[in-house]
């Protein structure tokens, strides 16, 4: 049979607890499980008491102590996801499909959940858990299905297969011959962290960048890789512990100062807060390092001769100079963020994911300055979740999970399973 | 019709839209009131758009960096009000003075309050657009009503009258057979226009209305940007609200400034700057001004109820956001 719609899959029973809830946060918690299935008294009206009545019923079986009239904006995210299995359950699913559920729960709340989902399977419904974290695969699922990259790797009962195998099927695969010849790095400390906290988002993250080096951090999506970098360059803030540049301490309070300080950051999302597509290459080229080329007024043509020289550096293919982004590709959008972020002549550079999105080629040439950027001396710090790119072109690797640094790995072990088995906590405690 | 032809089409409309219907509306005027391309009519009409012109000069960095100001016509009045009364304060203080001074000081005074009032009342709405985080269109609605309230209250609902013929003078004066706004308005214009294409901060006002986000990552003191937007429609509006109170030599406190923000608003959008923010030009204002002028002008000459004006002054508009939002 064809799914055609959602309104389709809940007629025969399926139901998605996606990783971003799907409630109203302004409406209580019995308005949101009924939502769009009100019940309604004869006279056309809705039936209050009825709903709560049956709110407090499903929630009495899931064992989840919820005010039916609770605002969602005041329940905790445990309750939350409490409230959207109500919802599963209540609309009678036969498939229950949940992504990444566990990713803002507490451990002990995991608990509740395993019960509730075994719970759920005595009942005869099937379950379909999108997780990342091995351990839980194996705690609470019968069979596991591996996926990479779209392409199906395996189905196997969990009994017969260990964590270990699990990470090696997720990961496996050949290194391309893309990247540049590893660079050793230097021993001067050029920036280092310790003990930083940022409540709710970083623990205690400690780490020192050498001069020269390329620092990769791995680790899965949400685990915290970005927000270190935006608390580097002072987008979020610290409520504990301290950064310090070539020794002196440093408490960047917004993006200036961290620019001023020599640090640049390359945005993983590059339409989102990295180039304005609706600005040309030179414009776009010249926005953080703009005071170079004011005296007071912009010198457009020293602006001009900067662009076209990362033009030619960089290859970035582009009809002209006054070429609005938006016209560009991908991977020559990409190489424009990247000249803008090198304009300020920065020391140390973030790169957030450089080559999401673009092509082969592209992700070559940026491969390839990235290198010869830490052949210059500069230190870069290199996030991503392509393990490959971390593999292929890290000094060191810090592997981070849920806003804290779990491992580290240099040299020879830097390799798939290792960074795996700390990203989900198979190695590295916690 | 072939891609070059198109793009073509596309970058007259885009660049020149609001010139070419200028030309189309001089023309269409001509035939149809031919007295209308007489001098004396279009110094009057240069003449009558200069004073929401020189706003809308102003209205023009709000608008691109993504803001907009309803209380730039209750703030002309304010700052009118308050230079008056500084006038007449001074001249009374001065009278004995040698008689230059007694002359030129009270309206330099006079301008220096105006221009104070308006840089302050525009530096207390950009902040409260950007470090209060309330949507500049609600915390300029409520200026507008602050400002127009405050004005009624300190001259009583009545009229203020300034006590220097010097100060009417000035306001009616021509300089090389054109009035004395207009010299201003065009002046204004081209040092806008420097700011706005040649400095850091035109630069980073287009950075903004474009994307907030990608300004604030790019080490953009987006608040400061912005809250500067404020102050120069405010100073704008002083400037304006000094021409206007010496060509009347006086201001009313219900009546000056009435539906300015309209008028601003109005041209800044017929003249290509997009309402929602990231590009504009300082020219297509000046030409959007233009074109308004033109408009009520013929309808004036052809006998149309003023009552109705409104009614075309909205059509407009309301068509030259749609003209935009197609493209």
């Amino acid at each position: 049979m064809q799914i055609r719609d959602a309104a389709t899959a809940k007629e025969i029973g399926i139901s998605l607890i996606p990783q971003e809830f799907n409630l109203v946060s302004d409406l209580n918690v019995y308005e949101n499980i009924f939502l769009g299935d009100e019940m309604r008294k004869p006279n056309g009206f809705l039936d209050r008491k009825g709903m709560i009545a049956r709110t407090n019923e499903l929630l009495d079986e899931l064992n989840a102590a919820i005010d039916p009239e609770a605002k969602i904006q005041n329940l905790s995210v445990a309750q939350k996801q409490m409230v959207e299995i109500a919802k599963a359950i209540k609309s009678e699913s036969r498939l229950l499909i949940m992504d990444e559920p566990t990713t803002v729960l507490t451990s002990n709340e995991i608990e509740i959940l395993y019960r509730l989902m075994r719970k759920l399977k005595e009942r005869g419904v099937t379950l379909v858990y999108i997780s990342h974290k091995l351990k839980e695969v194996k705690a609470i699922c019968d069979r596991v299905m591996v996926l990479r990259d779209g392409e199906f790797i395996g189905l196997d009962a969990v009994a017969n297969l260990g964590i270990e195998e699990m990470a090696r099927r997720m990961v496996g695969r050949e290194l391309s011959q893309i990247f540049p010849v590893k660079v050793q790095g230097g021993t001067e400390i050029v920036f280092s962290a310790s003990h930083v906290t940022v409540p709710g988002v970083l623990e205690d993250v400690s780490f020192e960048l050498r001069r020269g080096e390329i620092l990769g951090f791995s680790g899965l999506i949400g685990a915290g890789r970005t927000e270190v970098a935006e608390t580097i360059i002072g987008l979020r803030k610290a409520s504990a512990g301290d950064f310090r540049v070539a020794g002196k301490k440093y408490t960047p309070k917004n993006p200036r100062e961290s620019v001023k300080a020599g640090i640049a950051y390359l945005s993983e999302d590059r339409q989102g807060s990295g180039i304005l597509t609706a600005f040309d290459l030179v414009k776009n080229t010249t926005l953080v390092s703009l005071e170079n080329y004011s005296h007071p007024f912009i010198d457009a043509k020293a602006e001009k001769a900067k662009t076209e020289s990362y033009v030619r550096e960089f290859n970035i293919k582009a009809a002209t100079l006054d070429t609005r982004l938006e016209y560009l590709s991908g991977g020559n959008q990409q190489k424009v963020s990247l000249a803008k972020s090198m304009d300020t002549e920065p020391k140390i550079l973030i790169v957030d994911e450089p080559t999401r999105g673009i092509d082969v080629k592209a992700k070559s040439d940026i491969y390839a300055f990235i290198r010869s950027l830490a052949d210059r001396g500069l230190s870069v710090i290199f996030i991503s979740s392509e393990l490959e790119e971390i593999i292929g072109m890290c000094t060191r690797v810090i592997v981070m999970k849920e806003g804290r640094i779990v491992g580290e790995a240099e040299g020879a072990s830097i390799n798939e399973e290792e960074i795996m088995y700390f990203a989900t906590g198979v190695k590295g405690g916690h | 019709m072939n891609a070059a032809a198109q793009g073509i089409k596309k970058i007259n409309i885009e660049k020149y839209g609001s010139l070419l219907a200028l030309a189309f509306l001089v023309i269409v005027s001509t035939i149809v009131y031919p007295r209308f391309v007489e001098l004396q009519n279009l110094l009057n009409i240069m003449r009558q758009v200069s004073y929401t012109g020189i706003i809308a000069l102003g209205m023009t960095f709000v608008i691109i960096s993504g803001g907009i100001d309803l209380s730039v016509g209750s703030m002309a009045a304010l700052s009118g009000a308050l230079a008056i009364l500084t006038l007449n304060a001074l001249a009374g203080a001065l009278s004995t003075s040698p008689e230059w001074i007694a002359v030129a000081l009270p309206i330099l005074g006079a301008a220096v309050v105006a221009l104070l009032i308006g840089a302050f009342s525009g530096f207390l709405n950009g902040l409260m657009v950007t470090k209060g985080r309330i949507a500049p269109f609600i915390v300029t609605l409520g200026t507008m009503a602050i400002f127009r309230s405050l004005t009624l209250y300190i001259g009583n609902a009545g009229e203020f009258r300034s006590q220097s013929p010097a100060y009417g003078a000035m306001g009616m004066s021509v300089i090389l057979g054109i009035p004395l706004p207009v010299w201003i308005f065009i002046f204004l214009a081209f040092l806008l226009n420097i700011l706005l294409n040649s400095t850091r901060f035109g630069r980073y006002t287009c950075a903004i209305g474009s994307n907030q986000k990608v300004a604030q990552y790019s080490a953009i003191d987006v608040d400061w940007v912005r809250l500067k937007s404020y102050i120069i429609v405010g100073m704008m509006v002083a400037v304006s609200a000094v021409l206007i109170s010496a060509r009347l030599n006086s201001i009313s406190s219900t009546n000056v400034g009435k539906d300015y923000e309209m008028d601003a608003i109005a041209a800044v959008v017929i003249g290509g700057t997009a309402m929602t923010g990231g590009r504009g030009t300082v020219w297509g204002t000046v030409v959007g001004a233009i074109i308004l002028g033109i408009i009520n002008n013929m309808l004036n000459m052809l006998g149309v109820s003023p009552y109705l004006q409104g009614t075309v002054k909205g059509l407009v508009i309301i068509g030259a956001v749609f003209i935009q939002r197609r493209k």
